[in-house]
């Protein structure tokens, strides 16, 4: 059920960006898809009552069985953490994309936009 | 416990809805900034430190480029969708997305099961059980994305330095004026 709600979550990205005209309302739908699927791949790693991937003193004392059959899957963080950060620099690339369409016609609508020649 | 996931979550689609469905750019850019912060809060309860600072980080640049971007704008509430025939039949090809791929879901297994230790010999299991001896940090974390999988963050650093070098050159002014007269 978590899943699903991440997945409504996704299809709501999807409809800001295909539907709506203004060009940031596409950018921000982009933006929610991106929070979506870092969402759902943390989720899949997921164990209840489990522990951070992070080991302490007092597990070292304990043993390391017991961490390994209470952490939560270290891999997907890992890989999400990679992503968080690039999804930083594309949305400074298509913001710098829509400013300047908005300096060259003075609208961030995309039906007022038509002269995009070469 | 799972009372919190659902209640982060209902919280990140209202969020959503609104930031999707506002008039005003500006109310927009602040929901996106609510969404960040939930999923950030949702990370921390998923047992994901790391991430859940890395995403706060991330969020307060995001806005503040969002922010950016429709600040000292004209027309920054440009509403109406496109031709209604057209939104209606998007929305109708999303709705079914979506059911085909709740069907999907159900062939996962159950939220909360761990899925990386039912099947023998997974990458995860070696990380957790010898990254401690064989790279000495105590984070796992850590000890993926800067030892096991390094070349994946190297990889990284390269895309975010590319994507500044196109902001960069998008947003150049010298290279405007060079266009318009090449003399």
């Amino acid at each position: 059920m978590p899943y699903a709600l991440c997945f409504l979550l996704f299809m709501i990205g999807l409809y800001c960006a295909v539907v709506k005209k203004n060009m940031v309302k596409i950018v921000i739908g982009i933006m929610v898809m991106e929070y979506a699927v870092n969402l759902f791949l943390i989720m899949l790693g997921y164990r209840f009552g489990g522990v951070a991937p992070i080991i302490d003193k007092g597990q070292l004392e304990a043993g390391m069985e017991q961490f390994i059959s209470s952490s939560v899957d270290p891999l997907p963080q890992a890989l999400v953490l990679t992503a968080i950060v690039i999804s930083l620099g594309s949305l400074a690339l298509m913001i710098s994309i829509c400013i300047r369409t908005y300096e060259k016609y003075g609208t961030f609508d995309i039906t007022q936009i038509r002269r995009l020649k070469g | 416990m799972t009372i919190i996931f659902y209640i982060l979550l209902l919280f990140i689609i209202i969020a959503a809805i609104i930031a999707v469905e506002t008039r005003y750019l500006l109310s927009a850019v602040i929901c996106v900034g609510a969404i960040g912060f939930g999923a950030s809060l949702m990370f921390l309860f998923l047992r994901a430190p790391d991430i859940a600072i890395t995403q706060i980080v991330v969020e307060v640049l995001g806005l503040i480029i969002l922010i950016r971007a429709c600040l000292s704008r004209e027309l920054t509430f440009i509403s109406g969708d496109r031709e209604f025939f057209a939104v209606v039949v998007s929305a109708v090809i999303i709705f079914a997305i979506f059911l085909a791929g709740i069907k999907v879901l159900d062939t996962l297994p159950d939220f909360g099961t761990a899925i990386f230790a039912e099947v023998p010999d997974t990458a995860s299991q070696t990380y957790i059980g010898e990254g401690l001896e064989k790279t000495g940090a105590a984070n796992i974390v850590a000890s993926v994305i800067l030892d096991f999988r390094a070349y994946d963050t190297l990889g990284e650093a390269t895309v975010l330095f590319t994507s500044i070098i196109g902001a960069t050159v998008i947003l150049r002014k010298k290279s405007k004026k060079l266009l318009e007269d090449p003399e």
